[in-house]
């Protein structure tokens, strides 16, 4: 995998480009992937990158252009022409049943299943040569979202592919786990097999890959090998514009402002996680990084703190004053605002104005509405005042939130809740699906906010962004609140711990 | 090839647009059915949209009975509408329409014969309680054990017309009516009626109600943040709990006001037009209510002209069976295409249609 330039091209993809109503996708994009070659598919959110992707795995055709396979023209109608060419795909989002065992659901992804017993005798044979342990008999309920994805990575390596297609991989792991992933890889990629890589974490990929090709706007903006470049000049690439990183000021921690203890909630979702025993404090001033892999109680902690589920008495305090029965309006008089993680449907309703939905959360902090009745120009200047004051780019505040892309909106849902002069800020995934220079602006607003006195939690599961924005850090596993840490002096490994390891399988590549 | 391709934002056009298609595609559909029905179809929806209103010879009965006919199916229909905004499905505003009209007759009979002004007041009163208690059970069963207040409430529709059924038979039959079955004529009776308050035109206490609750429902929706709340509630759930909105106090709050103003319309009707408590005192209000509802998109005044127009078939189907001959089950099938179309052309506020052949993998 030292990249040697006598190995044979294995795909070659040339001006393709695929317009939908309203946005072009990918323009004239070329680049190629040899034999064995780690290849990293970078940029930002809408850069492209998906819909690109797609067209290799069959599902989106090109209006125009064309691509190569192993010398051969190669334009699949539906994935399984993909599969059959070799070609395989992991995506970030998994397709499996839970209710199914681990095997059951390999076999319902092949054309002609093996029996059951022969192909689990299959998944334990590759799952030991690739280091990814993994019981075939398992439901896959059970399993961590770290053991999910092996489901997929095994259920694509049973075709013996010749180029494997990872989208953003990462996302759901620990950094041990991120280890055990990149040892697979390199191992497949020793073999032969090409990876072509999707990600936006720049360490990452100048970690493991050979090759990058960084899109932007759907158009190829440059090609580089990542170990030659750093992060920055890569993220300078991507973004199209130079950044900044946000500055903190020095401040003094005052007294504490949100006490959180003995926090035990039931999920109200389906398959959610519950909340055990939580407890903890943030003082005035203070930001509190809360990290963790998906599913282990963010959502149910954000919904805990914002008051839509109730808690138990004494369990929830701001300022000294207990706020445990009270409700999400009650707890925004007392001092607390919440930005939950999922913008359009839960922050924001999708078809309703920026005026709309700055009233929503707005109305009681701001004294939007009297005597039940709305007072609609004051609402618009506080919208208006949002806009201005956090840049967000829309024609106006009367346009429903979900024409608004993910970054703007995201600015301006931060941006609503930062507005209200809060004396503790609970913010879940501040800069998901955000673009760099949003992000930028949205981290730099929070620390801001802190450094007026207020208090914040920021639930992410980006640690570059917690590590970058925390005074303190924690982590959630399985509902479990670690004892919240100074960030300075904490190493990457004792992170990783924190987070709940690599859950029992740290071993994994040392047995080989 | 025809494919349906999604607006990046609803089309404000269609959305106007949409009602007047559906009712010239209903135009349409219907005249095709009814010339097989051995009709001419162009008189068929000639007499039905246009003599009730127009033709000397019909229009001095049938011009008063399109306010009688619209008042109830506005007054039911505005309440209905509040509860689908939020996303309830007050299905069974039949069974509340008669259970106002049961409890109101039953106290103004209870008093029978006191003359006093405050009789009227009183019977208001209890047609609205009557109305809101039947909508309470769907409400409460659902918030407490989570039952469909769509099944609850229709089935409850059964219950009301036995009750109904019971009560003009036994307890509220008319002492001095023979043994005929009924009540005493309401309409009759100074204190209790519900008259006509300026002849000719049909207009009596239930069509100002009628008025009054579409004014105040437009407000609360444009301005009061109860109106902000059952909206936020309809479209985005999980925003609407975000935003403080307790979904079983909006169920409660949308099911009482849909099941009192039902009841409500019951009172106006058993005092009024119907007269008394009758085995067949209801028509149909509150099931042809919830197409007016969606035929006025949900929007107070929307609804106002659905039920003009409502009322308008209504009347207009009695005379085409009347006077053309036509079954009674073409003018139902002919109200239910309405609807159909409705609800089929809404497809254009949301999407719009392409014509080719170019196919794309899903």
């Amino acid at each position: 995998m030292t990249g040697e330039t006598t190995r044979p091209e294995l795909l070659a993809v040339s001006g393709v480009t695929k317009a939908y109503p309203g946005v072009v996708a990918n323009s004239d994009v070329s680049f190629s992937i040899k034999a064995g070659e780690v290849h990293a598919l970078l940029g930002e959110n809408g850069a492209g990158k998906s819909t690109l992707v797609k067209m290799i795995y069959g599902l989106v055709k090109p209006d125009s252009g064309s691509m190569r396979l192993s010398g051969a023209a190669y334009a699949p109608n539906e994935p399984r022409q993909a599969r059959a060419s070799g070609v395989a795909m992991v995506f970030q989002h998994f397709s499996l049943f839970e209710a199914l065992s681990v095997a059951e659901n390999v076999a319902l992804g092949m054309e002609n299943p093996p029996k059951l017993r022969d192909l689990a005798s299959r998944i334990r044979k590759v799952s030991e040569e690739y280091g990814l342990p993994l019981d075939p008999d398992r439901m896959v309920g059970d399993l961590s979202a770290g053991e999910r994805q092996r489901v997929e990575i095994i259920r694509c390596l049973l075709q013996d592919p010749k180029l494997l297609i990872m989208d953003e991989p990462t996302s759901v792991l620990t950094p041990q786990e991120v280890d055990i992933l990149f040892k697979t890889l390199r191992q497949l990629s020793a073999e032969g097999t090409a990876i072509l890589y999707i990600s936006h974490k720049l360490e990452e990929i100048r970690a493991l890959c050979d090759e990058a090709t960084i899109l932007r706007r759907g158009k190829v903006v440059a090609t580089c090998t990542p170990r030659d470049r750093s992060a920055r000049e890569m993220a300078e690439l991507m973004v199209g514009a130079t950044l900044t990183p946000p500055e903190r000021g020095t401040k003094a921690k005052g007294d504490v402002a949100l006490r959180v203890a003995g926090l035990s909630v039931a999920s109200p979702i389906p398959f959610g996680t519950s909340l055990k025993n939580i407890g903890f404090s943030v003082a005035k001033g203070e930001v509190l990084g809360i990290a963790g892999v998906a599913g282990n109680g963010q959502d149910e902690l954000l919904l805990a703190l914002s008051g839509e589920l109730r808690t138990a008495p004494g369990t929830l305090s701001i300022d000294g004053a207990d706020v445990s029965a009270l409700g999400p309006n009650d707890r925004r008089r007392a001092g607390l605002v919440a930005a939950p993680e999922e913008r359009l449907g839960h922050a924001a309703a999708p078809d309703m104005s920026l005026v709309e939905n700055a009233l929503l959360s707005g109305a009681t902090r701001q004294g939007l509405v009297k005597n039940g009745f709305i007072d609609w120009p004051a609402t618009r200047s506080f919208a208006e005042g949002i806009v201005k004051d956090f840049d967000v780019r829309t024609p106006g505040t009367h346009v429903a939130a979900r024409a608004l892309s993910g970054g703007n909106l995201q600015k301006f849902v931060v941006g609503r809740e930062l507005s209200q002069a809060p004396t503790v800020i609970v913010i879940n995934q501040p800069t998901w699906g955000v673009d760099a220079a949003a992000a930028a602006a949205i981290r730099q607003a929070i620390l801001d906010r802190a450094a007026t006195g207020a208090a914040v939690v920021v639930i992410s599961q980006d640690l570059d962004e917690l590590l970058e924005i925390a005074d303190n850090f924690a982590a959630l596993n399985e509902g479990r609140l670690t004892q919240p840490r100074p960030v300075a002096g904490l190493t990457i490994d004792e992170i990783g711990l924190m987070m709940g390891g690599a859950h029992g399988m740290e071993v994994a590549h040392h047995a080989h | 090839m025809l494919r349906l391709e999604k607006r990046p934002s609803p089309s404000r056009f269609w959305q106007g647009a949409t009602p007047v298609l559906a009712v010239v595609l209903t135009m349409i559909a219907g005249g095709i059915m009814f010339a097989l029905l051995g009709k001419n179809p162009v008189e068929a929806i000639r007499t039905i949209f246009w003599d009730p209103l127009f033709n000397a010879q019909y229009a001095s009965y049938s011009r008063p009975q399109l306010l009688v006919k619209a008042g109830p199916l506005i007054l039911i229909a505005t309440g209905l509408s509040l509860g689908f905004r939020a996303g309830i499905w007050n299905i069974g505003a039949e069974g509340q329409y008669i259970m106002g009209a049961i409890f109101g007759a039953g106290v103004g009979l209870a008093l029978y014969p006191v003359e006093t002004r405050l009789v009227f007041p009183l019977m208001i009163v209890a047609g609205i309680f009557g109305g809101w208690l039947w909508a309470m059970i769907p409400a409460i069963l659902k918030t407490r054990f989570r039952t469909n207040e769509i099944l609850v409430s229709l089935l409850l529709v059964y219950v009301a017309q036995n009750i109904l059924a019971s009560m003009a038979l036994g307890l509220m039959k008319n002492p001095e009516g023979g043994g005929f079955p009924g009540s005493r004529n309401l309409s009759q009776i100074p204190s209790m009626a519900n008259p006509e308050l300026i002849p000719g035109t049909g207009l009596h206490w239930g069509v100002v109600a009628a008025i009054i609750v579409v004014i105040a429902a437009y407000i609360m929706l444009q301005r009061h943040i109860l109106g902000f709340q059952i909206k936020l509630a309809g479209q985005a759930p999980r925003a609407a709990r975000f935003a403080g909105v307790s979904p079983e106090r909006l169920t409660v709050l949308c099911m009482g006001i849909s099941g009192g103003l039902a009841g409500l319309a019951g009172l106006f009707e058993v005092t009024g037009p119907a007269g008394q408590i009758s085995i067949d005192f209801n028509t149909g209000y509150g099931f042809t209510a919830i197409i007016v509802a969606f035929l006025g998109r949900l929007n107070p005044l929307g609804i106002l002209l659905a039920g003009l127009l409502m009322a308008l078939t209504y009347i207009g189907g009695e005379l085409a069976s009347f006077t053309l001959g036509l079954p009674s089950a073409a003018i139902q099938a002919f109200q239910g295409m309405l609807l159909f179309f409705l609800l089929a052309v809404d497809l254009l506020t949301n999407f719009r249609i392409r014509f080719g052949t170019k196919k794309e993998a899903v």
